[in-house]
């Protein structure tokens, strides 16, 4: 993560949101010693050699938290590295990340963890928080060294990737979760029934002879889940929400109080099946068979998307969070059923999202709230101050163009990831700066600071 | 040489047609009238073939690559010779023969194939839409010689040849598909090309081997999916009956091969209630006493063989198609 710049910095004229807050206003955002020292009442004089930032026009909210990214390292560095991966992070909005655990060695103990987050201070473009692994190895079998791991800071437990697919490992899992305070963010995928499948089980598998997945897949291991939740008290996240299923499963148990917890790609928010066809998004040159929309879960149907933003506006989803799985050239320049799953999305994050507002599918306070304090209050007590932009919280701050078009260009991302299905769609929003503790980690070529 | 100076006097006579394809992928794409110009030209091959000498020199210097990276008899032997009989040359390759084997991408196999001269590559390939992938790749002509599960566009093609042969217009026609419809790519492709022509087309088959959402899948042709053979068969013009792999049974899909037979099993006594001058096809290779009774296979209305005979005219008239403008 790039050092704490103490000089201050004024982003004025922008309409400040802090939805965590209900905080609604124009006002100029001052951050000094990489803290945010409160929302000034316009025309206030700025601090002697304060950098400046105009954002008149724009939003300015507290930085974008991904719970859920997949930044490679170790062990698939051909794909991305901490480095590239959080320089994605910032140009796409996000000041906090959450690194998935399926690296290679998994990130299934303590001396793991300290690696990432050593690597994310070394190296990193924004800070870099990291999950550990439930099983060793990854192999759903016997647990790893839980304890150890939540010392070192790791802020959950997943073997993303893959689902805990063992009823009784699952459950030991989650009296653990319950004693560390740490959820258990599970991958819901019943195996059994998706060995060999494609894509979403549906009219588009029909058409192209593909293998389906079905919904039920994911909804019988999420209710599953909820039993054990029941039975020991632990925490449960369930990551990458794709099914209407799932949304119902979830609405009942936090109905019950229940310590569950979900999460929503923009991806499945926004994309259909129907990408797999060459069909994703206005402007998008997808072709047929398009393995850049091969992703797990699978991308589903309109009625799914519609059931996930109202799951989103409700707050029966709590974050937004990318699954940025970024994968090389080769990986998916094969025939669709050999392609690797996954979307490099932490740059298109935004851009779907705030489109999305602009057609009126979502509103810009709820997600920014799902981006911000959603994502925070999942986090260990540690954390919670991100994803605000109260006084002295972490000087991490996002400022966006709500009335931007732009257009994804996949050359021109910092991940070396390039899979994407959304290569030329067009989108109206985008991030313009991205401040970590008061430096500045990404700024868009049109916008300038004066005095940095 | 003979042979060639001798069929060099007869030219193929140039029918004119409507095509617009640079690759056969799928029929999913094809107007009535492209198919039809498909079936036109291939009467005009059939002609050829019966010839003293059955061969053109029309793709002479041309050349045809047939990559079979699963195992398959009819149709490559069916390329092969409908390339022969156009004098193309052809080039045989298989998994075990390509570097493909040693991990060779398909991508790089197709460009190794493009350098070494190839015009049109016939490819099938385990999985589905691969063929997409080739052609998006290469400027050399693809056709999909099967791909997974989801197309056989030269096969679907040659049903309908045959069929038309006996029956005339296909339009109005009831096609009844019988089987495991769920993996099959002659299925697919054959919904496609008989609702093009206007026939109805009925997929039956036992619950787990039949795809979901067909009617959407579908959408706009005549299709219908009915789980009970016998009514499927009522009024059938057309009864086609699909290869059963037996591994079916062992990855659970069937309760028995027993049962499929009983509720499934395309035999005399169904095809009666068909119409009378229904016909019985088949793709091949026939499992005899499962999904087609001995009798029934080697019945009157069995144009089984036919299929394989129809299969090289039908494949010289798409190459003849593909290669035609080029050169």
């Amino acid at each position: 993560m790039p050092g704490v710049d103490r000089r201050p910095l004024l982003i004025r004229g922008g309409r400040v949101l802090d939805p965590g807050r209900g905080l609604d206003r124009i006002g100029d955002l001052l951050i000094e010693e990489g803290v945010v020292r409160g929302v000034l009442s316009r025309g206030t004089p700025p601090p002697p050699g304060c950098r400046l930032l105009d954002a008149s026009g724009m939003v300015v909210a507290p930085g974008f938290i991904d719970l859920h990214c997949h930044l490679r390292e170790p062990g698939f560095e051909e794909k991305e590295t901490i480095e590239t991966g959080t320089r994605a992070a910032a140009r796409g909005g996000f000041t906090t990340v959450c690194a998935m655990a399926n690296t290679e060695p998994a990130i299934d103990n303590a001396e793991l963890v300290q690696f990432v987050l050593r690597r994310g201070r070394e190296t990193g473009g924004v800070r870099v928080l990291t999950l550990g692994a439930v099983t060793r190895g990854r192999k759903g079998e016997t647990l790893a060294e839980m304890e150890e791991m939540a010392a070192s800071g790791t802020v959950g437990f997943s073997d993303d990737g893959s689902p805990v697919g063992d009823a009784r490992v699952m459950r030991n899992a989650l009296a653990y979760s319950r004693r560390l305070g740490l959820p258990i963010v599970q991958h819901a995928e019943d195996a059994a029934l998706t060995s060999g499948a494609a894509m979403h089980e549906g009219w588009v598998a029909t058409r192209l002879g593909l293998k389906g997945w079905p919904a039920a897949a994911e909804d019988s291991v999420v209710a599953r889940d909820i039993a054990l939740v029941r039975l020991t008290g632990g925490r449960l996240h369930v990551a990458h929400v794709s099914t209407r299923g799932t949304v119902d499963l979830l609405r009942r148990a936090k109905e019950e109080g229940l310590p569950v917890t979900g999460e929503v790609t923009p991806h499945h928010l926004a994309l259909t099946h129907e990408a797999v066809l060459g069909r994703s998004w206005d402007g998008a040159e997808g072709v047929m068979y398009d393995t850049n929309a091969k992703v797990n879960p699978p991308l589903r149907t309109q009625e799914e998307c519609a059931a996930l933003a109202t799951a989103v506006k409700e707050g029966v989803i709590d974050a937004i969070a990318t699954d940025h799985a970024p994968h090389t050239w080769q990986d998916k320049a094969v025939p669709f059923g050999e392609a690797a799953v996954g979307i490099s999305g932490l740059e298109t994050a935004a851009g779907l999202l705030l489109t999305l507002v602009s057609r009126g599918s979502l509103d810009l306070i709820t997600v920014v709230e799902r981006l911000t304090a959603g994502p925070a209050r999942l986090l260990p007590e540690r954390w919670r101050g991100l994803g605000t932009l109260k006084e002295g919280a972490p000087g991490d701050v996002v400022v966006l163009d709500l009335k931007r078009e732009w257009t994804v260009r996949p050359e021109e991302f910092a991940s070396k990831g390039k899979n994407t299905p959304l290569t030329g769609a067009r989108f109206t929003g985008k991030v313009v700066a991205t401040i970590v503790e008061g430096a500045v980690a990404y700024l868009d070529e049109g916008t300038k600071m004066e005095g940095a | 040489m003979t042979s060639r100076a001798g069929a060099g006097a007869q030219p193929v006579e140039r029918p004119t047609t409507a095509w617009g394809h640079r690759n056969i992928l799928d029929l999913d794409d094809f107007t009535p009238g492209e198919i039809t110009s498909v079936l036109s030209t291939a009467d005009t091959m059939r002609e050829v073939l019966r010839r003293p000498v059955p061969k053109v020199p029309t793709l002479r210097g041309r050349t045809v690559v047939n990559l079979f990276l699963e195992p398959s008899t009819r149709t490559q032997s069916s390329f092969d010779r409908a390339a022969k009989a156009l004098s193309a040359d052809v080039l045989n390759l298989s998994a075990s023969s390509t570097s493909v084997a040693k991990g060779e991408s398909l991508i790089d196999t197709f460009r190794t194939l493009e350098a070494l001269g190839a015009d049109v590559v016939v490819l099938r390939h385990p999985q589905s839409g691969a063929p997409y992938l080739a052609a998006r790749e290469v400027s050399a002509g693809v056709i999909n010689g099967g791909d997974g599960w989801h197309a056989h566009p030269s096969q679907a093609l040659v049903d309908i040849y045959t069929v038309q042969q006996h029956l005339g217009d296909v339009k109005g026609r009831r096609v009844v598909i019988v089987g495991d419809i769920l993996h099959s790519r002659v299925a697919r492709s054959n919904v496609w090309g008989f609702t093009a022509l206007g026939a109805t087309v009925v997929l039956c088959g036992p619950p787990t081997l039949l795809p979901i959402e067909v009617a959407r899948a579908y959408e706009g042709r005549d299709v219908c999916v009915e789980e009970e053979l016998d009514r499927a068969v009522e009024e059938a013009d057309v009864v086609m009956a699909l290869r059963l792999q037996r591994e079916r049974q062992e990855q659970g899909l069937l309760t028995s091969v027993r049962e499929y037979v009983r509720g499934y099993q395309v035999n005399d006594e169904r095809l009666r209630r068909a119409k009378p001058e229904a016909l019985l096809l088949h793709p091949g290779p026939v499992n005899q006493g499962i999904e087609v009774s001995a009798e029934a296979s080697r019945g009157q209305r069995s144009l089984i063989e036919e299929q394989v005979r129809n299969g090289v005219a039908v494949r010289m008239a798409l190459l003849y198609l593909l290669l035609r403008g080029e050169g």
